[in-house]
């Protein structure tokens, strides 16, 4: 399983938004590698189709695929959670789901 | 800005096409306010968005008792469409704010106020002096675990003509978009 990464540095989600994911990786006993990937530039976010930070990746599938049109930029990104909330932090469920789903493929 | 600062005066077009000054609200013969929350803020940012209902909540809570909350959007819209005037029109009609919602469209109000994240809240008294500075409360992602509710205990205070005991604490949110 392949495990990403990617932020930016001016959103302060993305430090509590990788202790979410590694305890949520912990929970679900799965120890492979997180890469992290700083995006630092708004080529780098064209280039990386980057919606916003964080952007968790499995296997290449964005945790909570953005609608097709969504703006690519150098920003903080919105999650809405299953009980309507919005966050700047994806929810366990939303990591905890994207990691079954890559384990059972 | 520091603490004890005076307030800088603003006019700066609302999402319902008026005009809206600091003044009228606190340090002019007809203000009527005791308090005055002005908040830099923005559409796109998720730190607003999730304490977008907490603020209204505050405003309503709180208007008997003279406090109004101002909310403004200095983030470059051409960078960031989602923040343009039409969107902020959009927004606040979507979401039924309770508080004029105003264009910071040259961004001058921020900078003067040294601002630098949304959301970001500036406490004024009625004499127009800054009194709290940072937070809406230090939980955005759980409005139920909430501990410390700064602005809701800043404004309390400031009602009672006591001493803001939280004066100051770090913004959270998103970094505002300068051009």
């Amino acid at each position: 399983m392949r495990i990403q990464f990617l932020y930016w540095e001016d959103c302060p989600s993305h430090e509590p938004a990788l202790e979410r994911l590694k305890q949520v990786m912990a929970e679900e006993n799965i120890y492979e590698e997180i890469e992290s990937v700083d995006v630092e530039t708004e080529e780098q976010a064209q280039t990386l189709s980057f919606s916003g930070s964080p952007t968790i990746l499995i296997d290449g599938k964005d945790i909570d695929p953005p609608p097709i049109a969504a703006h690519v930029a150098l920003t903080c990104r919105v999650y809405q959670w299953a009980d309507g909330r919005i966050s700047p932090l994806p929810s366990p469920d939303m990591i905890r789901r994207a990691l079954r789903a890559a384990q059972t493929q | 800005m520091q603490l004890g600062d005076s307030s800088i005066p603003f006019n700066l077009q609302g999402t319902d096409n008026q005009q809206y000054s600091l003044s009228d609200y606190v340090l002019s013969d007809y203000a009527d306010k005791v308090a005055v929350a002005v908040i830099f803020s923005c559409n796109h940012c998720p730190y607003v968005l999730a304490w977008e209902h907490r603020m209204m909540q505050i405003q309503a809570d709180y208007a008997d008792q003279g406090v109004q909350l101002v909310l403004i959007n200095a983030n470059d819209a051409a960078k960031y469409p989602t923040d343009s005037f039409p969107n902020m029109q959009a927004h606040a009609a979507e979401k039924g704010f309770n508080f004029p919602y105003l264009h910071d469209e040259t961004q001058e109000v921020a900078a003067a106020y040294g601002a630098t994240r949304t959301p970001e809240a500036f406490l004024f008294d009625s004499e127009g002096l800054l009194r709290y500075h940072g937070a809406i409360d230090d939980n955005y992602e759980e409005p139920s675990a909430v501990q410390q509710s700064y602005l809701r205990d800043a404004l309390d205070a400031v009602l009672a003509g006591s001493t803001v005991e939280v004066a100051y604490t770090t913004p959270v949110g998103c970094t505002i978009k300068w051009k």
